[in-house]
């Protein structure tokens, strides 16, 4: 396999086309070389969930996953889900919680939470923490976090 | 005094007209953050910035014989390789020592090791290159020849006579010691019924920051400027240490610290690799990045808390305590931490055992020494989750032991609410606590007689659940007796500078930092408050050496406190310089007046008189039609430094309800109690969830974070696969309740909050887990973190 190759594929619904290094990680292309810093690097093993991007609408660590794996993906990063306005709701509800302090965590917290809330519309809080337990936040201790997700999963049923 | 649960305390003398002091506002920067657009140094780009990455030692101490770089120096998208002899003529080494801390000593370190390496990941060469990656791959291709030298790892062994001398020109291993006696302890052991004696183990741990240590460091040659984007809580700190270290003056250095992901005490120190790569642009005269990844975190970020305590309380059968004794020992690293000294977490121990209680015999005596392995430093709440936990088990081992219940114990030796000011055990000085209250609070807020019922009924099936308290004292806002007094050039005082724009909204410059606690939005509480504006016509400038009064940052619960008086005065005083002005166009006395929601207003009537922008407007545009000689200032500057008390103290107590279970020693947390006293609470809701937060980190150090090194020095679980940290699945809901007692030294009457929790957690947890296994005849585990292993061994199962 040659060292660089071309990949195709939408980000934020925007179409890319770029020359990669076959070894660059998802999160690393993004971040380096399309300048989506709202995906952050905190581990590079697969642990720690700030890498957390949306790849044809299923989440994956942006870490553990390749560039190259992306050709003809869709790809999409906290910033396009924000502007997209999808996770208004989400973001509303951290916000008068306080579910975030350093922030670092949060893009990968809130594309994790709203992946939950997608396919359980009534989720306990056991459910919510097992579902966020690839996330690591050393600042809030979670409950903050927990809460949030709580009540926009309340607000969304209310709401169907 | 007055007690609330999560809600605002009553009205004060500070609840101005439109008042944001105890009101729960939204922190203005999470909009940012959430939607992908913060500013960390990990996302700061800059043109021609190029990447260092660090070859690092293998061995825990070796000497370097020869680094071979030429391989390196050909790979691809290398633009230099520079070992210590070329950096050391750009920076120079420093030592980690403070005056008052009395003999302490430590040898000078290098921004890249010199001749020996000291510890398993020190730098011992850099890389530049055009890519991070690039700059790894080079990495591959320095060879360095090592001779391997013994070890030091254990530090039971650090200062016996055959044990090898890490520096040599220090003479031995000890970096510090500290003796201390008050009262009479040996008759106060005498006259006890029962004497309780145990060792106790508190493992190393670490920070664990979820964005790692980040710098990008800038030197302009045409400017002949340092510009430093760096995730530091200190700027002011860093531009000082910068200068003094690359023979700059101070005014060459420009410190930005944006956002900041994660710090926790972890980013308040001097780095070698950050200080190498300062170093590095002024060689190379371009921007040069530095991202520390995660396994090099785990082995230069600081580590904390390993020691060894070997401890007794001396008790009689009616509760009452009459002494304490501590032996404390702790293993810091091959090198005192520069400016802040690896001698302060057991300079805490010693202040802080025994700190919440009446009892004034008690001898400590602290040893702290060198070893090879990782540096360890302040990490939050420095030494009192350590100093807590030793108390507090004693505390329940010596209750269980005369058989009395743990909380009527504590009511039998807490010191009393209305004997402040009082001195602790150490001579630590205390203005006013809340020891009962704050057990009083807890007691009903859990419900302690029916879970103590709940547990009993629970023990009958054969559930082992156990309750546990920590009642602490801990360290905010501290004067200059924490490290000015000793020659470091940390600043006590902060200040902030309040400045009305030509339409009505305040810019408040501060010198205190953000990491995520909400010291933005506290700043802002304050000065719209003082002011009299609504909190969105507030801008808060934070994290600029050039745009900031000078200040210390934020550490050691100090932002709210001291940033937010600053802030309070400034606001006073603007709006003060602002109804002169006032009284200038509406030809009324300013005393007459006041500032009401942005508003001009009589100051007894309330009636608007004449909006902000207008005032401004007349000032900035038309000054012509002012009175003669009347000239205005709408930019003022106030500072504040506590100086009746060397620190605020602030008190608490924590509760942890938990099972256990025997067969498996796994610990099921179920919940958490803190009652703290922070004094003034300026926002609650931020006061809660820094005390939510630190409690979590707390049990982290309880439950599951240690830093496992072997015997020769090379730390085994050092990524996040194998060392573990809480997550969300795991951790209880935490209710928190508080206490107030301003503190008199201030308007506001604000003390720290963030360490709280860290403070109380790892004791009350270990209690909680004593108390569940008591019934089967365990032994008391003394050790953290407590692991299914330990639980296991405690019940004799394995």
């Amino acid at each position: 396999m040659s060292e660089r190759l071309d990949i195709t594929l939408t980000v934020n619904g925007e179409p890319v086309t770029e020359r990669i290094e076959a070894r660059i990680s998802l999160v690393d292309f993004l971040r380096e070389q399309l300048a989506l810093t709202g995906s952050h690097v905190g581990c590079e093993h697969g642990v720690c969930g700030a890498c957390t991007v949306r790849v044809d609408g299923v989440i994956v660590r942006g870490c553990l996953m390749l560039a190259a794996q992306c050709d003809g993906c869709r790809v999409e990063t906290i910033e396009g889900v924000s502007d997209a306005g999808e996770i208004t709701d989400l973001q509303s509800a951290f916000e008068t919680r306080n579910a975030l302090q350093c922030g670092f965590c949060t893009p990968g917290m809130l594309l994790t939470a709203h992946d939950l809330l997608e396919s359980d519309s009534a989720p306990s809080r056991e459910k919510i923490r097992e579902h966020l337990s690839g996330n690591y936040c050393r600042c809030t201790g979670y409950q903050a976090i927990v809460d949030a997700v709580e009540t926009v999963a309340m607000t969304r049923s209310a709401k169907r | 005094m007055k007690l609330s649960d999560d809600v605002p305390s009553a009205l004060t003398a500070l609840d101005r007209p439109n008042s944001y002091i105890g009101r729960s506002v939204p922190r203005p920067n999470m909009g940012r953050l959430m939607q992908g657009r913060g500013q960390y140094v990990s996302d700061v780009t800059l043109p021609r910035m190029a990447h260092v990455a660090f070859v690092r030692s293998p061995h825990a101490h070796a000497r370097i014989q020869a680094v071979d770089t030429s391989a390196a120096r050909k790979a691809k998208g290398v633009i230099a390789v520079v070992t210590s002899a070329e950096l050391s003529k750009v920076i120079t080494p420093w030592v980690g020592v403070l005056t008052h801390l009395k003999g302490i000593k430590s040898a000078p370190q290098h921004a890249i090791a010199i001749d020996v390496a000291c510890w398993q990941g020190e730098a011992v060469c850099a890389v530049i290159a055009r890519t991070r990656a690039e700059a790894e791959d080079a990495c591959e291709h320095v060879h360095v020849t090592w001779e391997e030298l013994p070890a030091v790892t254990d530090m039971e062994t650090a200062l016996e006579a055959e044990t090898p001398v890490i520096h040599a020109s220090l003479g031995d291993n000890l970096t510090w010691e500290r003796n201390h006696v008050t009262g009479d302890p040996d008759k106060g052991f005498k006259d006890a019924d029962a004497v309780v004696e145990t060792t106790f183990i508190t493992g190393r741990h670490t920070g664990v920051c979820n964005e790692p240590r980040a710098i990008v460091a800038d030197w302009n040659s045409g400017e002949q400027r340092m510009t430093v984007y760096q995730g530091t809580q200190a700027p002011h700190m860093m531009q000082n240490l910068f200068a003094k270290h690359l023979a700059l003056e101070e005014h060459q250095v420009r410190v930005i610290t944006k956002d900041v992901g994660g710090s926790f005490g972890i980013k308040v120190h001097t780095y070698a690799d950050e200080m190498a790569t300062v170093a590095l642009s002024k060689l190379l005269k371009r921007p040069v990045k530095f991202v520390a990844d995660r396994l090099e975190s785990f082995v230069t970020d600081i580590h904390a808390r390993d020691h060894r305590i070997k401890a007794k309380i001396g008790v009689k059968k009616d509760g009452s305590i009459t002494a304490w004794e501590i032996d404390d020992l702790t293993g810091i690293g091959p090198y005192s931490v520069y400016p802040r000294t690896s001698g302060i977490e057991a300079n805490q121990v010693v202040n802080l055992v025994g700190g919440p209680y009446t009892c004034q015999n008690y001898r400590a005596r602290a040893r702290v020494v060198f070893q090879n392995k990782n540096v360890m430093c302040q990490y939050r709440a420095v030494g009192h989750p350590i100093a807590t936990q030793v108390t507090e088990q004693l505390v329940e081992l010596a209750a269980a032991r005369i058989g009395m219940d743990p909380l009527e114990m504590r009511r039998r030796n807490l010191i009393p609410d209305d004997a402040h000011p009082s001195v602790g055990p150490s001579g630590i000085k205390f203005e006013a606590l809340s020891h009962h209250a704050a057990l009083a609070h807890i007691d009903a807020m859990m419900n302690y007689s029916g879970l103590r019922i709940e547990q009993a009924k629970l023990r009958d099936k054969g559930i082992y659940r156990g309750i546990g308290f920590a009642s602490f004292v801990e360290v905010t806002n501290p004067s200059a007796a924490f490290y000015g007094v000793g020659g470091a050039r940390i600043s006590a005082q902060d200040g902030a500078t309040a400045r009305l724009d030509s339409t009505g909204a305040v810019f408040v410059h501060t010198g205190v930092s953000e990491q995520g606690q909400g010291a933005e939005a506290v700043i802002a509480q304050c000065a719209a408050t003082a002011f009299g504006v609504a909190i969105d016509k507030v801008r808060v400038i934070m994290g600029d050496t050039d745009n900031t009064p000078y200040g210390g940052g934020t550490w050691a619960s100090r932002a709210a406190g001291i940033g937010g008086e600053a802030a309070w005065q400034a606001g006073k005083a603007l709006r003060q310089n602002v109804l002169a002005a006032a009284g200038a166009i509406l030809q009324a006395k300013p005393e007459t007046l006041d500032i009401n929601n942005g508003v001009v207003v009589d100051r007894l009537t309330g009636n608007e008189r004449v909006g902000l922008d207008e005032i401004a407007r007349v000032v900035y545009f038309r000054p012509d039609t002012l009175p003669p000689g009347f000239q205005a200032e709408f930019v003022v500057t106030r500072h504040y430094v506590p100086r009746a008390w060397p620190f605020a103290f602030t008190n608490g107590i924590q509760a942890s309800w938990l099972e256990v279970d025997p067969d498996t020693g796994f610990v099921k947390l179920l919940k958490h109690w803190c009652v703290e006293d922070c004094g003034t609470v300026i926002n609650p809701q931020l006061v809660d969830e820094q005390v939510r937060g630190g409690v979590v980190q707390g049990i982290g150090a309880a439950l599951y974070e240690h830093c496992v090194y072997d015997e020769r020095g090379q730390l085994l679980n050092g990524n996040m696969a194998d060392y573990l940290v809480p997550m969300a699945p795991e951790m209880p809901d935490i209710e928190v309740g508080h206490v107030v007692t301003p503190t008199a030294d201030s308007e506001l009457g604000a003390k720290g909050a963030g360490e709280a929790g860290t403070a109380g957690a790892p004791g009350c947890v270990i209690n909680a887990i004593n108390d569940a296994l008591r019934p089967l005849g365990a032994e008391p585990i003394t050790a953290i973190p407590v692991t299914p292993d330990a639980v296991l061994r405690a019940l004799g199962k394995i």
